[in-house]
């Protein structure tokens, strides 16, 4: 039930994509549950790709495997491999410390979880575990990290104010402006937008489109309007197998399998 | 919609019922609320009666004895013939004693808070915990033999002029007697910090030391500052350690290394000798109390303000 795009026909649907990331018969067993079945897709860079599919059907742990969150709880096992470009390295490997992988690839989560700390001490957090000192260093790279996620008129003049101060949405771009901060290669969004309002919901959209110019985005979402107006790619799950994967257009309007139809239409899911 | 009453169904039951008032049932509600409220009140009212009793006989103190000399004198000989009535030398032995304790519990307990609730096996939490409070659970007068009989000794062929009695042997095991207290608290709270903090931090590529130190610590500040003030209150209101093993002199001096009474030791010491009701020396015995019950009074009213003003907000 693999699908057959891209990872048989790379170029088919997207001349101009060039891979991020390549996952090879990846799977994951929380003991022995096998959550995610022989999946197979590539990661076009500087895209947005979404996952979309009915819940608990693997999407956020399929997201999570890219930074291997799933190391933090004991009884998670990986098979397979996500190769990272350029490297061409599997990151799912033993060798490679996980900390080293959360170092290229950031995380947004679903409820905004901004630290304790100033604005400007949660954007620079990424930077100082990483041992940066120099003043300029760290206010150059918040003050371009905020522009990035569209924050920074609004607390350019309140950086020393305690985060817990913003609003949900604002806390949301402050953890993707934390995020940026770094110069992350991948950036992953668990369902962004779920604990936010409409608008709110809104401007992370529209800087989630702005932002693929700099970084290759992986976006899970339960919002499939979001999916279709966010994404370049979209991949839909079902029940830890990945059913599609296709230009983002073609999933809508012509998908290619019944099952990713029904639920698309909303017959299902 | 409701399901259809059908005459069966209300003939199977006894009589409908009224729908009256009923004594009975109100009367019996009323006596138990009575009963609880006796209860609750009882506590309420011996709390009460104990601050009355200590500031009415303290009141019959300072008619004797000017607040001026009691908070400025450095000499506390009630007993002698030269009296002297000044409180200063068992604060200090109380603010050492308790100051060494700290020393050792804060940052052992905090430690132990650290490792315990981020890096610990779900296996070694579950052994190290019980441990830990049962450690709370041996006798304070236990403790206090071991300060006098072991950890003297053993200081003493470090310090060779250390006395039999002294301060800093006494705060030393005081400290430890503590460590579970402040540790449990500690823990409590940095385990109350949600998973999603820590996702948030280890997805930054941060370690779990960096994590815990950067953000589980200061989001668990209002129940770490907590535990800290209670370890305070438990060091400074502490009897037994310190009256087997500090001494029972009262000495003005800040250093550890000396012997000197705190004011519960020298409470203990006075209330156990023969003094005659009303005396001027069974009086002291009030003014020490209140001194001692508005300092932990003060603590906890600080503690108290910590966990309301940080309250976490996740």
């Amino acid at each position: 039930m693999v699908s057959d795009f891209p990872a048989d026909n790379p170029r088919a649907d997207a001349p101009d994509a060039r891979y991020k990331s390549e996952v090879r018969n990846l799977s994951f067993y929380y003991g022995a549950f096998s959550a995610l079945k022989n999946i197979n897709m590539m990661l076009p860079e500087k895209r947005v790709t979404a996952l979309i599919g009915p819940s608990g059907c693997g999407k956020s742990t399929f997201l999570r495997c890219f930074n291997r969150m799933h190391d933090l709880y004991p009884g998670n096992r990986y098979v397979g491999e996500i190769i990272l470009h350029p490297d061409d390295v599997n990151i799912l490997s033993r060798d490679v410390d996980p900390i080293e992988v959360r170092m290229r690839i950031s995380m947004v989560f679903q409820k905004p979880n901004p630290f304790p700390k100033s604005i400007y001490e949660n954007v620079a957090y990424g930077l100082r575990v990483r041992g940066v000192r120099q003043r300029a260093k760290l206010d150059e790279k918040v003050e371009e990290a905020l522009r990035d996620a569209a924050l920074w008129d609004e607390v350019k003049d309140r950086l020393n104010q305690l985060a817990y101060n913003l609003s949900g949405g604002q806390q949301q771009r402050l953890c993707i402006a934390r995020a940026l901060a770094t110069d992350p290669e991948i950036l992953l969004f668990d369902e962004p937008t779920s604990a936010l309002d409409p608008i709110a919901t809104a401007s992370i959209e529209e800087l989630i489109t702005d932002l693929k110019d700099k970084v290759t985005i992986l976006i899970v979402t339960h919002n499939m309007q979001q999916a279709a107006r966010v994404s370049d790619f979209t991949a839909y799950m079902y029940l830890g197998e990945l059913i599609e994967f296709d230009v983002t257009d073609t999933i809508f309007i012509k998908p290619k399998h019944k099952q990713t139809e029904d639920y698309i239409t909303g017959r299902f899911g | 919609m409701h399901p259809p009453v059908t005459a069966q169904s209300a003939d199977a039951h006894s009589r409908p019922r009224s729908l009256g008032y009923s004594y009975r049932r109100h009367l019996g509600e009323r006596f138990i609320e009575g009963l609880l409220f006796l209860m609750a009140f009882i506590s309420v009212a011996i709390t009460l009666a104990i601050v009355a009793m200590l500031v009415k006989e303290s009141v019959v103190f300072f008619e004797q004895v000017p607040l001026w000399d009691f908070l400025t004198d450095t000499q506390w000989t009630p007993l002698f013939d030269d009296a002297h009535y000044g409180i200063l030398p068992l604060i200090s032995g109380t603010v050492v004693s308790s100051a060494v304790a700290l020393l050792v519990a804060i940052p052992l307990g905090t430690i132990t808070a650290i490792y315990l609730s981020e890096f610990a096996p779900f296996a070694v939490r579950e052994v190290a915990k019980p441990f830990l409070e049962l450690l709370g659970g041996v006798p304070t007068v236990v403790y206090g033999y071991f300060a006098l009989l072991f950890v003297t000794p053993l200081l003493q062929k470090i310090f060779p002029e250390l006395p039999g009695f002294s301060l800093l042997s006494a705060g030393l095991v005081m400290g430890i007697m503590i460590i579970p207290y402040v540790s449990s608290m500690a823990e409590d709270a940095m385990r109350a910090v949600p998973m999603h903090l820590r996702e948030g931090s280890y997805a930054m590529g941060a370690t779990r030391f960096q994590t815990a130190i950067r953000v589980i610590m200061p989001a668990a500040f209002s129940g770490i500052a907590a535990a800290y003030i209670l370890g305070i209150s438990r060091a400074v209101g502490e009897t037994m350690v310190v009256a087997i093993a500090a001494g029972m002199q009262p000495n003005l001096t800040w250093n550890p290394m000396e012997p000197a009474a705190t004011i519960t030791a020298y409470i203990v010491q006075v209330s156990l000798g023969d003094l005659p009701h009303g005396s001027i020396g069974y009086q002291t015995i009030f003014a020490a109390g209140l001194t001692l019950l508005l300092l932990t009074l003060t603590f906890n009213i600080i503690g108290h303000l910590l966990r309301k003003r940080y309250r976490e907000v996740y």
